[in-house]
Formats: C-alpha cells, structure tokens, sequence
C-alpha cells in the first residue's frame, strides 16, 4: 500500500476519535468529574464523618445537589472539615442542616440536606452550621448494651 | 548459439483476453523519456532517456547504486517518476488505473536477484502460483503447462523439492520458469548472475538470450557482469550518478575511448570511478608532513 | 538535549508519527474491505485459522487450567474469610469471562501466534516475495495479509472461550475436589450469577476487538519493517510491545462502557 499525502490527516482524525472514546469510557465509568457548570462551595463541620469519601453526593430530598469536594482535618476545633460543591441552580437558606446518611443498610454514606427556614441563603464560602455526624456502629452498640445494663439495674433497685 | 532448450508457449486460449491481441505491437516495447526520479534531496535518476526496441535483449550495467534497478521498478510501476514518463507498450503507465496496471504486469515477466520464491509453497507450485491465480484452468492442463515450463529451465524433476532444499542457480531458475509462467512479452531481469558459479551463469545467460529469440520477447536485463552480459546483448546502456554515459552495441563498448567505459569495461581499479573514498590528504591523517 | 526541543524537530516527529497512524487506519480499513473476497477462498482462510487457531491451542488450554488453579485457590482464602466460600464458581466463572479470559488469552496470542505472523511477513518482505507477486498483478494485501487478518480475528475469540471455560474447570478441580468447596454450590451459584448477553458476550465482544488489534498489529509490524534480518526481529518485539499495551488498554475501554454501573 502506497503512503498517501492525505494521511497526516487521517492520522489526526484517528488521533481525535480516539480521545473521544476514552472520554466517554471515564464518563460512563463515572471516573471523570468535568462538570462545566460554575455552581458554589459551602463549608460543613462534623465530629465524625464515618465512611464519607470525596464524590460522594451531596442530596436534598433524595435528589442528587452537589458533590463532596474535599475532607480535611480542622485542627482548631478537632473535627472533620468537609468542602462541599453545590450545583448552580440549588439555592439553600443559612440555617439548613447537614446530616451524613447511609444509603441503603450498608451501602455509600452520603450527605443529606434539609433546608431551614431563613430568609437569606447560603453563598460561596458560608459555613453549615448545624450538623449530624455518621452513626458509628459501636457506639449504637455500646449504647444499647449500656442502657440495657441500666435498665436492668434500676429496675432491680426499684423493686428493692 | 546452438538452441540447447526447447520451450513451448502456453496455448493463446486461455490468455485474458486483450484487445490488442490481434493488433501489432508497437516497434518500441519500452521508452523513458526524461525520466527523473530521486527520494526528498536524493537525486538516483536524472533526466534519463532511453528506448528498448522490440525483440532486443537491452543490457543496463554501471557502477552499485547507479540507477539501474530503480529503472526496472519504474517500469514495473512499484514507483513513480518525479518528472517525465515511462511508456510500455506505448501507453504511460503512470496514468494507468488498478485494472490496467493489473494487465500491463501480467504482461510482464521480472526475475528477482535471488528468485524470490514462495518459500512456504513447492517448486510446482511456485511455477502454479500466477497460473492458479489469474486463469482457471482445469488442473491437468495446469499440470502440464508447469511440468513444461519447469522442463524449458531443466528443472521437470525438482517439481517436488522445496525452496529451501534447491540451490541458488536452480531457484533461480525456477523463477524463471514462474516469470514466463503466462507468457510475458517483455522480461526483466535483476542481476541475473550474481552469486553463480560459473556452469549457472552460462546456462543463465543462454536461456536469457534463447527465451528472448524463441519467444519472441523482449527483454530487459541488469548486471554488472560485463563478459556474460556482452555475450548476449544487444545493446548496453552504461549508467552512472543516475545519467547514461554511454550506450552501444557491446562491439561499441569494448573499443570506446571515454574513460569511464574504458574503466567499467577493463575492470580498472581507478579511473573516472575513484579508488579512494573522500578523505583528507593522507599526511593529515598519519601525521605526517610533507 | 536542547536539539530535541528544538520545534521545527518536535513539528516533524509529530508530523510523522501521525502520517503513520494515518497510514495505519487506512491500512485496516483495507484489511476490513477484503472480508468478501477472502470468504471466497476459505481454502486459504481455513489454513490460516489452523496455523494461528490450532497451534495456540495448547498453550491456551495449559495456561487457562493453571490460571483457573490460582483463581480456585485465591478465591477461596478471600471467600472463606466473610464464609463465603459457596460463591467460588461464580467468582472463578465471571472473573474468567469478563476479564481474564479474553485479555490473558489476548496477551498470549499475540506473544506466539503474533509474532509468528510479524516474522512471517517480514521475512517474505526480506525475501522479496511481496514485490514479486505484486509484479505477477497479484495483490499481496489481499493473497497474504487479509487470509492471515481473519484468520485471526475468527480464531482469537474461540480461543477466550476455550481459555474460559477451561479455567472454570481449573476452578472446580481445585476448589471442589480438592479444597470440597460444595459442588451443588459451586455450579448453582455460577449459573444464577452469570448472564448470557452482559457477561459472556460481553467477554466475546472483547475478544473480538483483541482479536483485530493483536492480528493487525502483528500484520502492520511485519508488513512495515526494515527488510533486513534486524529489521524483522525488531518488529517481531514490536509486536508483543504494542499489541499487549493496546490489549490493555482497550479492555479498560471496554470494561468502562460495558460493566460500568
């Protein structure tokens, strides 16, 4: 087969068409973020996150808002500092809560947001005052076994 | 020269039909006409140009990397000049589609420098191979016009062997037998003699000149051997850095006066063609002065 | 050093390497267009998927039995441990048909029946047999290249299957006879999990697209190299280089579009 002149061009279409199926590929596997809309970034602060990892979603009424952006330790005040990324068009009142949620029985944790009654909303850089952290599974457990135990030990003294 | 081989054509019948069959050829079976031919800066060819007359066996000899295959490629169409045009047949071949180079080369016959046999295929099939290819003969007539062609080279009971069992000269022999497979009318040969002991070169050089008178073919050949080749040319056409020194009848070529002819024809070591690479002078080079 | 970041050099690198992939495309584009012509001489097919299918054969087949050995084997330590053990077939059957049996048998076909190929062509490049047919107004791609390019393509899918589904009875001979993992587990497990058309032909597509690229690369390399005796062994490692990379990363593409949540 003789080279042709045309085929630095080709080359070029080849070259194209190849990024384009691997940015579908990332895309569909959900590896890639590029989201090109400018949306804003809130601050959250927890005394345990749990599971939560960076991308979890950020949901309000189970409807996907934003994504977790980063994780970060608060040396200040000993707690976890989570940055998260909230879509352009989702507006939210100051005094909305944050509650760090598992989907499922033992699936993703994720944050869910429940809107408050405030007049103003939130802007870039505000931070979510109130907060939930995760459920720890030993701690439930510790709590339980301890109240079990005191129950049982009231009800002892309260029968003497 | 006596006729020591006896060939035998293959039948018309089944040849593809022409429309020039029945026509007359033209006189001039092969012309380059101000043919140049180079790679980016590498100028191998340079304003040739030169006519091969129908029915001759034309020589082109020179010095290695003179030009002298490149000239069989372009007429076989593997490349294409830069400027000016090769004409077979009288017709460009330069402006020929798929199909009419397909006809063209099946009227051309070339044997490599060392046979370029099918090494995964027999003797017999390699002489089958453009027969099975482009006709679709019954396979005892294919038979018998492959056990002919192999008994015109001599080589009828090596049907069986493998390339790699047969020796130079035979192979290139039966690659002979596989170029004249569908009758040519014009061959091509490509150092036809390097590396043969001298039994293969004479049979070689015989079966060149007698193929070419008893077929009626015209035939092309590029050596450098000059006492074989002049044996059976009839005209040598010298090349040199890509342009035709010299040409002539090898009568012409063995009393020419120009140097370079002089040099190729006598094999003298230094002439027109230098003995020494470019070099500095030889007192820079050992230190001394002079 | 500065040479190499000279632009007009990096201009023309950059220039070549795309004509060459140009060159490349319109290469297997051609090798596509000739699927009629050569079904038409299946003699000529059906050698070809002999040499590349049944050689590979047993390589194949000693391979995917050990590959199934050391999935029965890891896959039960990593199962036993949340206990559970039952779901060894399906971990042993979707592992082989999803990933491991079309890219590891990718992998070795390219490495043997790849560079055969490679080394074949090259060498009958050397030989000038290519030019010759071509003199005799015989197209070398369409008589040697695309017998050899199906052939392949046809042939590399089989031997997934093959490596497949020996693997999954390295799988049992290890997990159930030996380790005694229990065999009504093991089978129901495997049957209820793996889906037809998402795992199995999914595995075959991608053995499919292997298939074309180790077989193209493998054409490409020796259809292209230097005619020469160094020229050819370089391209026969050229070909395990690129074509095992391309394997590669096409099955993270494919794994991607196909498996991805």
């Amino acid at each position: 087969m003789q080279k042709s002149k045309h085929d630095v061009w080709v080359g070029l279409f080849v070259l194209i068409g190849a990024a384009a199926i691997l940015f579908l590929a990332l895309k569909a596997g959900n590896l890639l973020t590029l989201s090109f809309d400018t949306g804003y970034t809130v601050v959250a602060r927890f005394d345990n996150i749990g599971g939560l990892k960076r991308q979890a979603a950020v949901k309000s009424a189970g409807v996907v808002v934003g994504r977790v952006q980063s994780i970060t330790f608060d040396t200040k005040s000993y707690q976890a500092q989570v940055e998260l990324a909230l879509n352009k068009g989702v507006a939210f009142p100051k005094d909305t809560s944050a509650k760090i949620l598992t989907a499922g029985l033992l699936g993703e944790q994720y944050i869910g947001l429940e809107p408050g009654y405030g007049e103003t909303n939130l802007v870039a850089g505000d931070t979510i005052k109130s907060t939930q952290s995760a459920i720890v599974l030993e701690n439930l457990i510790s709590q339980f076994l301890y109240s079990k135990a005191a129950e049982g030990s009231g009800g002892k003294e309260g029968q003497k | 020269m006596p006729a020591l081989f006896h060939f035998s054509s293959t039948p018309q019948s089944h040849q593809m039909s022409d429309s020039d069959a029945s026509t007359p050829l033209p006189e001039t079976a092969v012309e380059l006409r101000a043919v140049t031919f180079g790679y980016g800066d590498r100028v191998i060819l340079e304003n040739i140009s030169l006519v091969v007359p129908r029915g001759r066996v034309v020589a082109l000899m020179g010095t290695s990397g003179g030009g002298k295959t490149t000239v069989l490629r372009l007429i076989g169409r593997q490349i294409k000049p830069s400027s000016g045009q090769v004409l077979v047949n009288g017709q460009d071949i330069a402006t020929l589609d798929a199909d009419g180079l397909q006809a063209a080369r099946r009227r051309m016959g070339m044997l490599f420098q060392f046979g370029a046999l099918f090494t995964d295929l027999s003797v017999f099939e390699n002489v089958a191979f453009p027969l099975r290819e482009h006709t679709q003969l019954p396979e005892s007539i294919l038979r018998d016009l492959v056990l002919m062609k192999l008994n015109a080279v001599g080589l009828r009971g090596a049907r069986d062997l493998m390339p790699s069992e047969v020796s130079g000269g035979m192979s290139r022999r039966v690659a002979l037998a596989r170029a004249m497979a569908l009758d040519p009318e014009l061959m091509l040969y490509d150092e036809p003699f390097a590396g043969l002991d001298p039994i293969s070169m004479g049979i070689a050089a015989r079966l060149i000149r007698e193929l070419n008178d008893t077929m009626g073919l015209t035939s092309i050949v590029v050596s450098h051997d000059v006492e074989e080749t002049f044996l059976i040319a009839d005209h040598v056409v010298l090349l040199a850095n890509g342009r035709i020194v010299a040409q002539g009848t090898p009568a012409e070529m063995r009393v020419s006066e120009d140097p370079l002819v002089k040099q190729f024809v006598h094999a003298a070591p230094d002439g027109p063609v230098r003995f020494h690479y470019p070099a500095a002078e030889a007192g820079h080079d050992f230190g001394v002065r002079g | 050093m500065i040479k190499w970041l000279n632009p007009v050099v990096v201009g023309q690198a950059t220039r070549m390497k795309l004509a060459d992939m140009g060159y490349s495309a319109r290469l297997f584009l051609r090798l596509l267009s000739t699927l009629g012509p050569t079904l038409r001489r299946p003699r000529l097919l059906s050698e070809q998927i002999f040499f590349l299918g049944n050689y590979s054969l047993a390589i194949i087949v000693v391979s995917g039995l050990f590959v199934g050995f050391v999935l029965g084997l890891q896959g039960y330590y990593i199962l036993q441990r949340y206990g559970s053990s039952e779901a060894l077939g399906l971990m042993v059957a979707l592992s082989l048909v999803r990933e491991l049996g079309p890219v590891v048998s990718a992998l070795l076909f390219a490495g043997r029946a790849g560079t055969a190929l490679t080394a074949g062509i090259g060498l009958m490049k050397a030989g000038e047999q290519l030019t010759a047919m071509e003199m005799m107004a015989v197209d070398p791609i369409q008589r040697v290249l695309a017998p050899r390019f199906w052939g392949g393509v046809i042939a590399m899918p089989l031997l997934g299957a093959v490596f497949s589904a020996v693997g999954i009875l390295g799988g049992w001979l290890v997990g159930v006879v030996m380790i005694g993992v229990d065999e009504g587990a093991f089978w129901s497990q495997m049957q209820n999990g793996v889906e037809v058309w998402a795992d199995v032909g999914n595995g075959m597509l991608k053995s499919v697209v292997f298939g074309l690229t180790v077989t193209f690369v493998a054409l490409l390399q020796g259809y292209e190299c230097q005619p020469t005796p160094e020229g050819v062994s370089l391209a026969t490692t050229r070909t395990v280089v690129m074509a095992s990379l391309a394997v590669l990363a096409f099955d993270f593409v494919l794994t991607a579009m196909m498996f991805s949540i």
